[in-house]
Formats: C-alpha cells, structure tokens, sequence
C-alpha cells in the first residue's frame, strides 16, 4: 500500500505530465496541419494544395457573385484575394456576418467546378462602430477599413 | 427591458459570458479571503496547525 | 506593527536600496498588503460597475455584429490579462530563482491563479463570441491554440508546484517551466500577424490609431482598468497566505496568529 503523501504526488506528477504533453501534443497537431489556417485564392490557383485534400481556403466575398438556389439551401459566391477568384458552393446555412466584401473560411475540397464547402465561417475585422458612424462613411463614397487581403492573417 | 436581456437575440451568449467571467473572478477573489482567515485559525491553535508543508 | 526609521544619510540610491528591501521583507510586504488588497478591491468592483454600465447599456450596438459585440468588454481585458500577468509571473519567478528573493517566489506562485483565472475567461467568452460571429465555438488557428498552451502552461505551473513538496524547490522548479513558457506570449500576441487565421488583428495595441468607435473604447478601457485593479487585490490576498505559511515560526507571523 502506498502513503497517501507518495500517491498524492504520484497523481499530481501524472497530471503534471500529461497536461505538458497534451500541450506539446497540441502545438504539434497545429504545425503539423500547416500554421496557416487556410490557404488563398492564389495559393489554390497556382496548385499548392496536395490534389484532392480535405483544406480550407480564405478570401473576400466578390461583389455580385453570390448567387443562391430558391429551391434549398444551395448557394455560390467567389471569394478573392485580389489576385486570383476562387468559386465556392456550399449547401448550408451561412453565417450571421456573411456578405459581399466580407472575409470568409470555407473548409472543403477543390473539385472541378469550384471549391467545395462544408464549413463556411466568416472572418470580422478589427474595426468595431455603431452602424450611423459605418453609412456616414459610406455615405462619404470611401471604404470603412476594407476587409484586409488574407495574406498575413487579417 | 426585455430587449436588453435579448441583446438582439444574442442574449444567451452575452450572458452566459458575462455570468462565467463574473463566477470565475469572483471565486478567485474569496478563495485567498478564506484561505488566510483558515490559515490564522490553525496556526492559532495550540498544536500549530497541519504539517509544514 | 513597528516600522524601524534607520538613522541614516538619506542619498537617493541608499533610500532606493532601503525601499526595496523593506519591500522584500515579508512582514512589511504582508501589512502592505493588507491595506491595499482592500482598496485595490473596492476599485476593481467600482471600475466594473462603471464597464458594465457603460458597456451594456451606453455604447451602441456594432454595424456588424449587433450587440454580441458586447462580450469584447470581457474578452479582450481577460486576454490581456492572462498574457500580462504570466510575463509578472515569470519575471517575478526568474527573479527569486537569480535573486533568491523569498517574496518574489511568493508573488509569482499567487500570480498563476489568478492567470490562470483570465485565461480560461478569454477561451470561454471568446467562444460565446465566435459561434454567433464566426459560426463556431472553437478553432485550431494560430491565436486560439496559443492561448489554450498558455492556459496548459497555468495548470501545468501550479500543478508543478503542488508536486513539490519543499516550497523552494517547487519554486524554482516551477520558475524555470515559467520562463520556459515565456516565449508563448509573443507568439499569441504575433500568431494573428505570423499567420493566416480566423481571428481578428489588434484593434489597439496596433500601431496607429485604434479602430474602435469612442463610445466603445471608453467601456473598453474602464474595464482594464477594472481587471488590473482585480489582479492586484487578489494576487496581494494570496502573496498574503503563502507568507503566513511559510514564515509561520517567525514572530511577526506568531503575533497575527495569537495577538
């Protein structure tokens, strides 16, 4: 029979040890699926993606591009870095912030007519104001902080 | 007023945050409290309290 | 409580030298304490009263995210907490490691729960906030892994201590994982900037103005401040009971105990 000193110590050493390792563990499983949560329009564009892989991709909704399916929930929108227009379908319920010009994630695979979603979030930026400051601003005809470019996290 | 709990229909959210924060801080706050008022107890007592630790 | 005035000439390096090691003296330091806890309290509670007010009820809803927007007023000043006070934590660890200062091994070991406290407050209303905003609860991005090894990097900080028995080991033990972990602070504050990820940049520490409307920095600020005032009251309470424990055959501590 153990002291109950030793096995306190001996409970605590074991949490100790797993808690460090599922830390490690942790940061090894966020290196290992790229630090980068997603790759841009460009990166998909020019093939950086492993063929046929499970990713996500991120990017600026385009004006006028969304184009939704009376009939159910099927929509499609292109998202954009500037640089190259990557199509997305997605069969869902979009997010509350979800609209033109928005950042958006979509987590899915490349298939031959576009991109393929089964996760759309959608990105905010930093800015934060009431909605009179955002349409005087609009309303001046210049871009409240336009959504960043994804290169670079945000 | 049945507006400022709704917060828009993120009520739950907002609550619950601000009801976890609230919880959690304040617990922290009252455990030294108590713990200092035990502490001064037993190391009062005649047989110098638990173990040295 | 006698506060000894040495006679002395007082040139300003010796009255610095006197201060600090009145200070780290942990009888002085304990009475110190015992009046400030309480202000810094009283503080915290008349700060929060006033983010809450202002932050609920005064500052108006966001163009884009209507009022869920709100939990910013707790999320952010737990984040910055929780990165704040581990880097207190770790100097202060570092120190009574080089130093062998007594009282500043006691300072970080009060500082763990406390941060600990702020970190788990950032990962669960910073949830709350992403599942109406982003559309889900969690993400394995740069930032919100960062913070979750951090919070590991508490709990595993205060479970090193609770392993040793001896109070010097354990706090050197744990002073050297402290500064260890170090290096995860700069990379959750970067990991937004280093990296693709789901959540936002820096609103304020950014360089640059912040982009936040007036009316919703306010709240935002008092509320840091709110914090601060809490980490000090609760970290002084518990510097309070490590002294009281480990100095329990001095004198000072006999007269608490009986007088």
């Amino acid at each position: 029979m153990m002291r109950a000193s030793r096995k306190r110590r001996l409970v605590i050493a074991g949490v100790l040890v797993t808690g460090v390792s599922v830390a490690v563990l942790l940061t090894l499983l966020a290196l290992r699926e790229n630090i980068n949560l997603f790759y841009s329009p460009s990166q998909v564009v020019a093939g950086e993606v492993v063929e046929g892989s499970y990713f996500r991709i991120g990017g600026m909704v385009v004006d006028g591009s969304v184009r939704r399916n009376p009939d159910d929930l099927q929509v499609s929108f292109d998202l954009t870095d500037t640089a190259e227009t990557v199509t997305v379908h997605y069969s869902g319920i979009l997010p509350d912030l979800f609209r033109e010009g928005q950042g958006i994630v979509a987590l899915g695979r490349l298939e031959d007519h576009g991109f393929r979603a089964d996760q759309v979030l959608a990105k905010h930026d930093e800015n934060y104001m009431p909605p009179e400051v955002s349409e005087a601003l609009k309303a001046a005809n210049r871009q409240p902080y336009a959504p960043a470019a994804t290169g670079g996290g945000s | 007023m049945a507006e400022f709990f709704e917060m828009g229909g993120h009520g739950f959210f907002i609550w619950t945050s601000y009801a976890v924060t609230a919880l959690v801080l304040l617990h922290g706050y009252l455990a030294p409290v108590l713990r200092r008022k035990n502490l001064i107890r037993q190391l009062g007592s005649p047989d110098r309290g638990p173990g040295t630790k | 409580m006698a506060m000894r005035k040495p006679a002395q000439p007082t040139t300003s390096r010796s009255r610095a030298w006197r201060w600090f090691h009145r200070f780290g003296s942990p009888a002085y330091f304990y009475f110190f304490a015992g009046r400030w806890a309480p202000r810094f309290g009283h503080l915290a509670v008349a700060f929060f009263l006033a983010g809450l007010y202002f932050g609920l009820v005064v500052a108006p809803p966001d163009y884009q995210m209507g009022d869920s927007y709100r939990i910013i007023f707790i999320h952010v000043p737990s984040a910055w907490m929780s990165m704040f006070i581990y880097v207190v934590m770790a100097v202060s660890a570092g120190i009574g490691l080089v130093w062998r200062i007594k009282l500043s091994h006691a300072v970080a070991r009060s500082c763990a729960p406390v941060g600990a406290a702020f970190t788990f407050c950032a990962l669960v209303t910073g949830a709350l906030w992403g599942k109406p905003t982003w559309g889900t609860y969690w993400i394995w991005d740069a930032r919100l892994t960062s913070e979750l090894v951090l919070l590991f990097l508490y709990v595993g900080y205060m479970a090193l201590l609770a392993a040793l028995d001896d109070w010097k080991t354990g706090s050197r033990a744990g002073a050297v994982l402290a500064l260890v972990g170090l290096v995860n602070i700069p990379i959750i504050h970067y990991s937004v900037e280093w990296w693709n990820t789901l959540h936002q940049g820096a609103t304020i520490t950014k360089l640059g103005r912040p982009s936040i409307d007036i009316r919703m920095l306010v709240p935002l600020l008092i509320m840091f401040a709110a914090v601060n005032f809490y980490f000090l009251a609760a970290m002084l309470n518990r510097v309070r009971c490590e002294l009281l424990d480990q100095e329990r055959r001095t004198r000072w501590v006999q007269e608490v105990v009986n007088g």
